[in-house]
């Protein structure tokens, strides 16, 4: 058996492919981020907590209605969007002529605030919620022991970049939003409502959030800070890849999977910070982020 | 005309409410005053928190008025800081608190601990799981009630050890609890004639992904994965070491784990694991009479879980050593409160009886449990198979061995 050093290769490559589906988190959930800040030049500091919202909304269907993971993947995604939007409506539009600091601290109060309802009402220790029967077991890939469900979330995942990625580049929606985002005034003039994209724009933000939410109910314990755990490496992730590109997200939301992977098998005490050394290395190299216009 | 009517109207006002408030105050100074002192926001909210809270009320609500003195409860966050929870207790022991019960977070703990002992007051712990609290860092004003990490280390280490499970790895949150955890359970597996494999240690608290750790316990071969972590984690893993098919050729050990992380994890996702505690409401008629009286109070009407439970007990063994003494004495001099609770034999329904031991440890039996299949529970709450009971006396840490100052020489 090749080692590389001292860690046998089926090892190193269980872990690649794990690190690989923990960028697919990262990715999707930097994403919605990057549609954000890209269109409305606000810092969503909820993101975590709508995360959170997706996987609880997940549970509250399959518990009070009885819809399953599937409905929840299709709801949960709506419910919270819509949310999203009316937050949009009632507070975030008001600070989009303000300071970007404006609109970090209100993201961040009304996260603080979720976060702590939700515990109220439903504890601290979490929620259980089940991988559905579908997607249950595992591939046996000789190296390592593959979870199905994992795979379908990288697939998934996949799939969701590339679509957010095509609507915003290819369709003419997506055009309209990229010039909103230059000239607001200009589009606004051509008759285009802008106020109403920006909003729906938020909404669809929020909908990724609460998607990613719903996809990782079956595996991390659904409790009420299951979010703020995840987002300070996903903010990390936007900036390493360039505040508001898509593309710089995607790709660096996967690359960093793997180097976090690597890290936990040579050294993971330091698996949490490898990201933040990475980040640093950027700013100090490329202050826009490996992605970003400058 | 309207001023003279107002100074007449206060004037009365005042002496009327004059003697009241003097036999009132008369009437304080003979009350006991109890704050719940816990996490009440954060990770370890539901088993401590208001449960906590609910359960030292209920030992004053049954034994107060039993024994003959007026005692009242309050409570307080302290958000898992150890500054905040220092200013919390100092304000509380300078407004006339006499206890401060509870106090999850070994951090918050051993800074609480100090302040009781420079002014004389007292701190029954029931939720900090360290066990320097009766060792290097004791006080003769502290009681630790319901568990320590020696304890959890041996209840659960030992018998597995012993059991077959030769082989072990460790995934251990990278902080002074998860080392130390760590530490004293891999000298009972060792001295078992057992061998640790490998240990992976991850950041805290900002994990939540252990799929990559999942892995290389996998490739370790070893027996028993053990969990050296606490609350969410412990429940992330166990998830997750189930997806990865852990569960299948490997003993899940969670090292410090209660009743709470097994009902957020559900049955079908906790069964099998191997856990200890010293408080579980099915154990006897005596546990079974105290959850049944106090669940109709609890969140969610949840069955009490081990730390509260402990509140319990141990409020009711402080009422009755401050009842002998007189509520008086027993507000005077806190430390003589903890010499009367240490000379008293302890009795409560939530423990049986037991002792607190000279360096501030009280010992009870401590349980090894089986996490039931779904199909062999009853109904919500009825979780446990009872694997081995670790009498009192073997259970916790031997004094000689703890290095307490109060007890050495």
């Amino acid at each position: 058996m090749d080692d590389f050093f001292g860690i046998p290769a089926p090892l190193l490559f269980g872990q690649l492919l794990l690190g690989l589906i923990n960028g697919a988190f990262y990715a999707l959930l930097s994403l919605g981020l990057a549609v954000i800040f890209g269109m409305l030049n606000v810092i969503n500091f909820t993101h975590g907590a709508q995360f959170m919202l997706g996987a609880f909304v997940a549970w509250l269907l399959l518990n009070f209605l009885g819809l399953g993971y599937w409905w929840a993947l299709l709801l949960a995604p709506l419910i919270v969007g819509a949310f999203g939007v009316v937050l949009e409506k009632t507070m975030i539009a008001r600070l989009y002529k303000l300071d970007h600091l404006y609109g970090l601290l209100l993201t961040f109060g009304v996260g603080l605030i979720i976060e702590g309802l939700v515990r109220n009402e439903f504890g601290s220790s979490g929620l259980p919620y089940r991988i559905p029967p579908e997607l249950s077991g595992a591939w046996d890939l000789g190296f390592m022991f593959m979870p199905v469900y994992r795979g379908w979330v990288v697939l998934v995942a996949l799939v969701a970049c590339i679509a957010t990625w095509l609507v915003i580049e290819k369709t003419k929606i997506g055009s309209y939003l990229r010039a909103a985002t230059e000239n607001p005034a200009l589009v606004q003039a051509f008759g285009v409502n802008v106020p109403r994209m920006m909003t729906l724009t938020y909404g669809a933000g929020v909908a990724l959030a609460a998607f990613a939410g719903v996809l990782a109910a079956p595996i991390y314990s659904v409790n009420p800070q299951m979010g703020s755990n995840l987002i300070i490496i996903v903010f990390a992730v936007v900036v390493i890849g360039g505040m508001g590109s898509i593309l710089g997200s995607v790709i660096t939301g996967f690359g960093l999977g793997i180097v976090e992977g690597l890290t936990k098998v040579f050294y993971p005490e330091a698996s949490a910070t490898v990201i933040f050394v990475v980040m640093a290395i950027v700013l100090l190299t490329r202050p826009a982020g490996l992605f970003g216009r400058a | 005309m309207t001023t003279i009517n107002r100074r007449a109207l206060l004037g009365t006002a005042a002496a009327a409410t004059t003697l009241p408030i003097s036999a009132l105050r008369a009437q304080q100074a003979q009350t006991l005053r109890l704050g719940v002192l816990t996490d009440m926001s954060g990770p370890y909210r539901d088993p401590t928190g208001p449960g906590s809270a609910i359960c030292t009320q209920q030992a004053v609500m049954e034994f107060a008025q039993r024994l003959g003195v007026q005692a009242e409860v309050i409570q307080a966050d302290h958000q898992n800081r150890p500054d905040v929870g220092a200013n919390i207790a100092r304000q509380w022991y300078d407004q006339g608190v006499d206890v401060v019960v509870d106090v999850p977070t070994s951090s918050v703990a051993l800074a609480i601990s100090q302040i009781a002992r420079e002014k004389n007051k007292l701190f029954l712990n029931s939720g900090a799981a360290s066990s320097d609290l009766t060792g290097p860092a004791c006080s003769p004003n502290t009681v630790h009630w319901t568990y320590d990490t020696y304890m959890l280390a041996k209840g659960t280490g030992d018998a597995l050890a012993r059991a077959g499970g030769d082989t072990w790895f460790f995934i251990t949150a990278d902080y002074a609890f998860g080392h130390a955890l760590q530490r004293d359970t891999t000298t009972f597996v060792e001295r078992a004639g057992g061998r640790v494999l490998g240990a992976a240690r991850y950041p805290f608290p900002a994990t939540t992904d252990f799929s990559s750790y999942m892995v290389q316990a996998q490739a370790s071969r070893a027996k028993v994965l053990a969990l050296a972590n606490a609350g969410t984690d412990t429940a992330n893993c166990i998830k997750q070491a189930r997806e990865f098919g852990l569960t299948r050729n490997m003993q899940i050990a969670g090292l410090l784990m209660s009743f709470m992380e097994v009902h957020s994890l559900g049955l079908e996702t906790a069964q099998g694991l191997l856990l200890t505690e010293s408080f579980y409401w099915d154990s006897n008629d005596r546990t079974r009479a105290f959850s049944q009286r106090v669940q109709p109070r609890m969140p969610n009407r949840a069955m009490p879980a081990q730390v509260q439970a402990g509140c319990y007990g141990a409020t009711v063994h402080y009422l009755k050593a401050a009842a002998a003494m007189g509520a008086a004495a027993a507000k005077a001099d806190a430390r003589a409160v903890v010499e009367r609770m240490k000379a008293m034999p302890t009795d409560d329904d939530a423990f049986g009886e037991g002792r607190v031991r000279p360096d501030g440890r009280k010992i009870h039996p401590t349980m090894l449990y089986r996490v039931k299949q779904p199909r062999e529970s009853r109904g919500t709450w009825d979780y446990y198979n009872l694997v081995a009971t670790n009498p009192a006396e073997e259970a916790f840490r031997p004094m000689a061995e703890g290095n307490c100052p109060l007890v050495r020489g």
